[in-house]
C-alpha cells in the first residue's frame, strides 16, 4: 500500500490552538506522526530579564489562561521556598480553593470540547453551561473569570467573606448535581464509547517511560499526582489520585470526569477548614540560588526551575508544562489508529499549545 | 499586612549529581533501569563559553537532577535514543541556546520554533551566533 503524508493542523476545527502533525497514512491507518510546533511561541521565560520577579507573576499567568492560577501558584510557591518565606495558613487554603476551582472549570471545558470533537454538540453545550457557574464564582471572588490574578509573593491578594463561602458551597452543590445528571451520558453513551474506547492506547510502561503527565499518566494506571507533594493546603485535605487502567481515550476522559467531582470535594473540604488570619506577608529581598517547584495542573505535572542572583531579575526561569510532556506520548499513541480518530486522540491529552510553547 | 518571618539567610543550592559528557548516557541508562522517569532538561546560560544542562528525573515524586557542564562549541550527547521523551526538549534547547545534540532521534535542525531568518540564539545572554545542528 502506498504511503500518503497528510498534514493535520495547524488550524483544525477541533483544535482551538495551532499544532501541526505530519501523519503518514497507509490505507487510512496512521503509521507515523511527527509533531511540529512554533506557531505561538512568545518567549515568556525570557521576560524575566526585563520584568522583576514580582511582575513575572502576571507573565506566568499568561502562559495559559485556563491554568493561570496554578502557574502563578507554582511560581510563587517555588520562590517562597527559595526565599524561606512562611505563607499564612489562610493564604495556603485560598490558593488551594482557587486552584481546584480552576481544575473544575478546565476539566468541564475539556469534557465539552471532547464531546464537540466527536460531534456530540448537545453534551458540549450542557457541560459548558455547568462550567459557567464556576466562571461566575471566579468573577465574583476575584474580579476576573479566567486570569484571576490572586497570587502575590507571600500569599494572596483577595479574601473570601462568609457570605461568599456560603454562596460558593451552594453553587458547587448545583455544579455537582448537574454534572452527576450527565454521568451516564458522559461515561455510558454509545457514541462516546464508540469513539473513545480502545483509541489512542498508551500502556502503563509507555506512559511512564515517555514521561506522560496528569490524566494521561493516570489514565494508564499510574497513581501519581503532584498534589501528593503537599504544597498549599493539600497536606490537610483528604484525597487519593484518580486512576484508570485501560490507557485509552475513554480512560483519560473518565479520569477527568472523576477528578472534577474530586476537586469539588477538595474545595468543600478547604472551605470548611479555612483558618482565620492574614492572607499575605510582606516580602523583602530578592531571590538568590537555585530551586525547583512542581504542582498539579488540570493537564498534569507543572515544573518550574528558578535561578536567582540576588537582584530583582531572575537569571533563569524554566517552565515545563504538562502538554510539553504529553507530546512524545501522543507521537506514540497515534500510529495504528484510523485517520478519523486522530482528532479525538489528540484531544484526549487535553493539549494546550500556548502552554507548550510559552 | 504582617512581616515575613526572617530566618538566617541561606542561599539554596539545587542538589545535583555532576556528570561528564563521557558518562552521561551511562548515568541516564542507570536512572532509567532504576525506574526514574524523565521530567525535563533545563539549559542555563553561564558565560560566553558554557552552559549547564540539568537533567531532572522523578521516581515516586522524589526528584534527582544531573548537571552537565557543557561547552557551547561542542555538541552534547543526545539522550533521546535512551529516553524518546527527551527529543522535544533537546530540540528546544538547540533552538534557544544553539547547543547541538549528537544523535537526536528526531532532529528539527534548529527550526522547531525559529524561522530561517533568525540569526541569534534567543535565550543566550552571552552568545549571539547561531550554530547549525549536527
Amino acid at each position: 500500500m502506498a504511503k500518503t503524508i497528510i498534514p493535520f493542523g495547524p488550524q483544525h476545527p477541533v483544535l482551538p490552538e495551532p499544532i501541526h502533525l505530519s501523519l503518514t497514512v497507509e490505507d487510512e491507518i496512521v503509521t507515523q506522526a511527527v509533531p511540529a510546533l512554533g506557531y505561538v511561541h512568545r518567549g515568556l521565560e525570557k521576560l524575566c530579564d526585563i520584568r522583576d520577579y514580582h511582575h513575572m507573576i502576571q507573565v506566568v499567568e499568561r502562559v495559559c489562561g485556563i491554568c493561570s492560577k496554578i502557574h502563578a501558584m507554582c511560581y510563587c510557591h517555588g520562590l517562597e521556598e527559595m526565599m524561606q518565606i512562611e505563607v499564612p495558613p489562610r493564604a495556603k487554603y485560598l490558593r488551594t480553593i482557587w486552584s481546584e476551582l480552576h481544575r473544575v472549570h478546565s476539566h468541564l471545558l475539556w469534557l465539552g470540547l471532547f464531546a464537540d470533537g466527536f460531534g456530540f454538540e448537545a453534551l458540549f453545550y450542557q457541560l459548558w453551561k455547568i462550567r459557567e457557574r464556576v466562571m461566575d464564582i471566579n468573577e465574583a471572588t476575584t474580579g476576573n473569570r479566567v486570569i484571576v490574578s490572586v497570587n502575590v509573593m507571600g500569599g494572596v491578594r483577595k479574601d473570601l467573606s462568609p457570605t461568599q463561602i456560603r454562596w460558593i458551597l451552594s453553587e458547587l452543590e448545583l455544579v455537582e448535581s448537574e454534572l452527576k445528571a450527565l454521568e451516564s451520558t458522559i461515561l455510558d453513551d454509545y457514541t462516546v464509547k464508540e469513539r473513545t474506547v480502545g483509541k489512542g492506547m498508551l500502556t502503563k510502561e509507555q506512559a511512564y517511560e515517555l514521561g506522560a503527565a496528569g490524566p494521561t499518566l493516570r489514565g494508564s494506571g499510574i497513581a501519581q499526582d503532584c498534589r501528593q507533594l503537599n504544597y498549599a493546603a493539600f497536606s490537610d485535605l483528604e484525597f487519593e489520585p484518580v486512576v484508570e487502567y485501560d490507557g485509552d481515550s475513554y480512560a483519560r476522559s473518565k479520569v477527568r470526569y472523576r477528578e472534577t467531582l474530586q476537586s469539588i470535594d477538595l474545595v468543600r473540604q478547604a472551605l470548611h477548614k479555612l483558618p482565620d488570619g492574614e492572607i499575605n506577608v510582606k516580602v523583602k529581598g530578592n531571590p538568590e540560588g537555585e530551586g525547583v517547584a512542581r504542582v498539579e495542573q488540570p493537564r498534569g505535572e507543572l515544573f518550574y526551575y528558578f535561578k536567582g542572583n540576588g537582584t530583582k531579575h531572575l537569571e533563569r526561569l524554566r517552565i515545563r508544562t504538562p502538554t510539553f510532556a504529553n507530546i512524545p506520548p501522543l507521537a506514540v499513541m497515534l500510529p495504528g489508529i484510523e485517520l478519523a480518530d486522530v482528532p479525538v486522540v489528540v484531544l484526549s491529552i487535553d493539549p494546550c499549545i500556548s502552554c507548550t510553547e510559552r | 499586612m504582617a512581616e515575613a518571618k526572617t530566618t538566617e539567610k541561606k542561599i539554596p543550592v539545587l542538589a545535583t549529581q555532576t556528570v561528564e559528557n563521557d558518562n552521561l548516557k551511562a548515568e541516564i541508562q542507570r536512572l532509567k533501569s532504576e525506574g526514574f522517569r524523565l521530567v525535563t532538561l533545563t539549559c542555563v546560560d553561564l558565560d560566553e563559553e558554557h552552559v549547564d544542562l540539568l537533567y531532572s528525573f522523578d521516581k515516586d515524586l522524589e526528584m534527582v537532577h544531573l548537571r552537565m557542564h557543557q561547552p557551547k562549541s561542542n555538541p552534547a550527547p543526545s539522550i533521546s535514543d535512551i529516553l524518546f521523551a527527551a527529543f522535544l526538549v533537546e530540540n528546544e534547547i538547540q533552538d534557544q541556546f544553539g547547543i547541538c545534540f549528537d544523535g537526536l532521534v528526531l532532529n528539527f535542525e534548529n527550526y522547531l520554533y525559529l524561522e530561517e531568518e533568525v540569526a541569534r540564539t534567543p535565550f543566550c545572554k552571552y552568545s549571539v551566533i547561531r550554530k547549525d545542528a549536527q
